[in-house]
């Protein structure tokens, strides 16, 4: 199996390449993104304004459908906000959880990857692209119906409610690109660091510690935000198993508010927090990896 | 065959694993046809992405300013939306403006769930497509179709025979990337009712009450389909390769 | 030798040319004889690339004429024309000359058989003849990507000599390349040169120029500074701006 160094300058056979560099930084650009499992959002302002217009737009067509009497839709929305937003932060909860366990266990697994030992190599390797060829929403419902709802530890029951147990499935697709990205980034070191540690009297167990794992956390980075980014947006998925999330929340908002038309404006004004809340990551993303951008 | 099945029966029997989707014809059937309809989702809606992928592309070149700028969104909106409201979007939101009247009386939809979602997942992947195809042509060097030009190709032969199998070689991975996460978010029609695998595994769980089983079935099922899927790509890629270029 | 009292292959009269509101050719008028070798030097910004281009139709002229053989260059619109013209006079570049996705050989036998839709075993045996020539039989199987920039160039012009054109056009073609490269380059060039092609050479390789141009041509701001035999314009320029773009170089 060929592995592609990821961000690695591609090499050319001649010395008079054959094709524009923005084709080798489309390759590279693409062995980074498999490497992390998602595309890299690229988020703008004027997607904000975008969506800013279509909640007056929503706000527009509801207050035209609006039979008098009825109070009138900002104020609507605004009477729904408190719960909502309470909904939106139990999102953020949520992929918080699920990127802190993901992150733990996949760099756990990363590094299994990378071990000397063949078992440990393979089982690692086998269990990264086992999670990753699944389904977000499959391993979602593998955790809701497999975790037990109660735990019983040193006689005490415990229960385990319903979103941790999505928590819990969201972080296991987390755990397999968090695994890939670590992998990814290990292998990208020069072999010549390697080396010169060797020539130093280093150990293996010195050389990842004090010289190739500083150097990866610059370069895990960009894709472990992208990741975020892309894990806040797919905490929407819990609403199908059931989760009381905002999504879930919006929808038993609008069948309670029972009024045509606030299909749009709602929408619009949850996905513009979300926006909110993606858009200052994306940036930092996009920065950083400009930042790091390495070549060798 | 029966004898199998029967074997299978026993086993449930005897160990308590339920594989009813094994020996039971109706549970068989119905799995079958869960993996037959994400097998068609994943299929008509990889060429159709590619397909709008390919008309986004030209499109995106177009003289007219609307032309550009409607792409441009339909982009954007497409590639930064969590793909379950996307779904949500077309059925619930569209879908229900597009019904017309049963015999009943009552408001049927036109419009299936299984066609809108292959329709929500093609413009999602194509979304997607539109800027792969479009970054593998603007890599090809202005010079290598001055070259082509002065050689004789006609501006279409150009296309044809240079640009077009350039940009499909520099495209590849970023396309593959795209149409296996594509398979992956298959997955998302449940949300709508439409049976492809999950679905019907979830039917048929509850009614075996074999739940540990079907999810371990399931999972397993992908992990053969997206792997499969990811061996069939490499090997593209590698056959397809550009010699002296890349590792 | 160019011949004598005979009709230049190649005639501009007063071409004029501009990219939007930027005139890059300002009135350029000049006769290459047949078999002659010209080279055209001066700062970058001249119009030099240009001018290549619009001798063989890649770029319209907005005043003026360009007539190649027995062609008219500015009167050609369709495709069809332009492929006739094509047939007589063939350009290499600096860089990404060839198709990267075809070998050396699939590159020099392309444009024959879909262009001129000549019998493909013919054309076989014309590219490995012309391969050889350019001393790269060896390489006929290779991919563009696999070749130095050298060789690069050296298929690219046998890719070119495939078309059998009357004028072959060569825009800075060693620029890119490394200077061992640089020489068998334009020890291919000699060859062709010496064999009777009519040659136009953008270039800044001053010895080059003065050991094998028949005429040198000086470009500057889109005109033709001065021009002459290169014995005459190297060592005795007679144009200030030349003085001062020669020892810049020289």
């Amino acid at each position: 199996m060929s592995r592609r160094r990821w961000n690695q300058e591609l090499p050319q056979g001649t010395d008079l390449p054959v094709l524009m560099p923005s084709a080798t930084r489309i390759a590279r650009s693409a062995t980074v993104e498999r490497m992390s499992g998602f595309f890299m959002l690229r988020l703008q302002p004027a997607h904000g304004a975008a969506l800013l217009l279509l909640f007056l737009i929503g706000c527009g067509v509801a207050q035209a459908q609006a039979e008098p009497g009825h109070p009138s839709i900002l104020v609507t929305i605004w009477k729904w906000t408190p719960l909502l937003l309470g909904g939106f932060l139990f999102n953020l909860a949520i992929s918080a959880v699920a990127m802190t366990f993901g992150t733990l266990a996949g760099m756990f697994l990363g590094f299994a990857q990378i071990s000397l030992l063949p078992p440990i190599r393979k089982g690692a390797w086998f269990t990264t692209h086992f999670f990753r060829n699944a389904p977000w929403l499959v391993l979602l419902f593998y955790c809701m119906f497999l975790l037990p709802f109660q735990v019983t530890v040193f006689g005490i029951t415990v229960p385990i409610p319903d979103w941790i147990k999505a928590t819990l499935g969201l972080a296991l697709p987390v755990m397999a690109n968090v695994s890939e990205i670590v992998r990814g980034a290990v292998q990208s070191i020069p072999t010549a660091q390697w080396e010169s540690a060797a020539s130093l009297a280093f150990n293996r167990r010195q050389t990842m510690w004090m010289i190739i794992v500083p150097q990866c956390i610059k370069r895990m980075l960009p894709p472990w935000m992208n990741l975020y980014a892309i894990l806040t947006m797919a905490t929407v998925l819990t609403s199908i198993v059931g989760v009381a999330e905002m999504m879930t929340l919006t929808g038993r908002v609008l069948s309670a508010e029972s009024r045509p038309g606030l299909l749009l404006a709602f929408y619009s004004y949850v996905l513009f927090w979300f926006f909110l809340y993606c858009y200052p990551i994306a940036r930092w993303t996009v920065r950083l990896e400009a930042k790091y951008a390495v070549n060798h | 065959m029966q004898s199998l099945w029967d074997w299978f029966r026993a086993l449930n029997d005897a160990t308590g694993i339920n594989l009813t989707i094994l020996y039971d014809s109706f549970d068989r059937r119905r799995f079958v046809s869960g993996f037959l309809m994400t097998l068609r989702l994943a299929a008509i809606c990889i060429v159709a992405s590619v397909l709008i992928g390919i008309a986004g592309a030209w499109l995106q070149g177009s003289r007219l300013r609307l032309t550009r700028s409607l792409v441009h969104w339909y982009i954007q909106f497409f590639r930064n939306t969590p793909p379950l409201v996307q779904i949500y979007f077309f059925y619930f939101g569209i879908g229900s403006l597009l019904t017309t009247t049963s015999a009943s009386g009552s408001a049927v939809p036109v419009v299936s769930n299984v066609m809108w979602a292959i329709v929500s997942l093609s413009f999602f992947a194509g979304a997607f497509n539109v800027e792969i195809f479009r970054s593998g042509v603007e890599a090809i060097p202005k010079t290598t179709i001055e070259a082509a030009e002065s050689l004789g190709f006609s501006r279409t032969r150009t296309y044809l025979f240079i640009v077009l199998p350039l940009a499909f070689r520099i495209s590849l991975p970023a396309l593959n990337n795209n149409l296996v996460n594509l398979v992956k978010t298959t997955t998302l029609a449940y949300a709508i009712a439409v049976p492809e695998m999950l679905y019907v595994s979830s039917q048929i769980w509850s009614d075996a009450l074999n739940v540990p089983v079907m999810m371990n079935v399931l999972l397993f099922s992908y992990f053969l389909l997206v792997g499969f899927l990811v061996w069939v790509m490499h090997r593209w890629e590698r056959a397809i390769k550009l010699p002296g270029f890349g590792t | 030798m160019p011949a004598e009292n005979v009709q230049p292959i190649v005639s501009l009269r007063d071409v004029h040319q501009s990219f939007g509101a930027v005139e890059v050719l300002r009135g350029i008028s000049m006769d290459v004889p047949k078999g002659a070798v010209v080279c055209i030097i001066g700062p970058s910004g001249s119009g030099k690339s240009t001018l290549l281009r619009c001798i063989n139709g890649l770029v319209p002229i907005d005043r003026g004429s360009i007539r190649v053989g027995t062609f008219d260059v500015h009167t050609l619109h369709t495709d069809q024309q332009k492929i006739a013209l094509r047939k007589e006079v063939s350009i290499v570049f600096q860089q990404y000359n060839l198709f990267p996705h075809k070998t050396a050989l699939q590159n020099v036998m392309m444009a024959p058989v879909h262009v001129l839709k000549e019998d493909k075993d013919e054309v076989h045996a014309r590219a490995v003849a012309l391969l050889a020539k350019v001393g790269l039989s060896a390489k006929a199987d290779a991919y563009p990507g696999e070749l130095s920039g050298g060789q690069q160039q050296r298929v690219a012009i046998a890719r070119s000599l495939a078309m059998r054109p009357e004028v072959m056009l060569f825009d800075e073609i060693t620029a890119a390349l490394d200077p061992e490269t640089v020489k068998e380059v334009l020890n291919t060039i000699r060859e062709l040169a010496q064999d009777g092609m009519t040659c136009m050479l953008v270039t800044h390789e001053m010895r080059f120029a003065r050991e094998l141009a028949d005429d040198v041509y000086f470009t500057d701001g889109g005109l033709i500074v001065e021009s002459g035999p290169p014995a005459q314009l190297f060592d005795q320029p007679q144009k200030e701006r030349t003085r001062a773009f020669l020892s810049q170089i020289l």
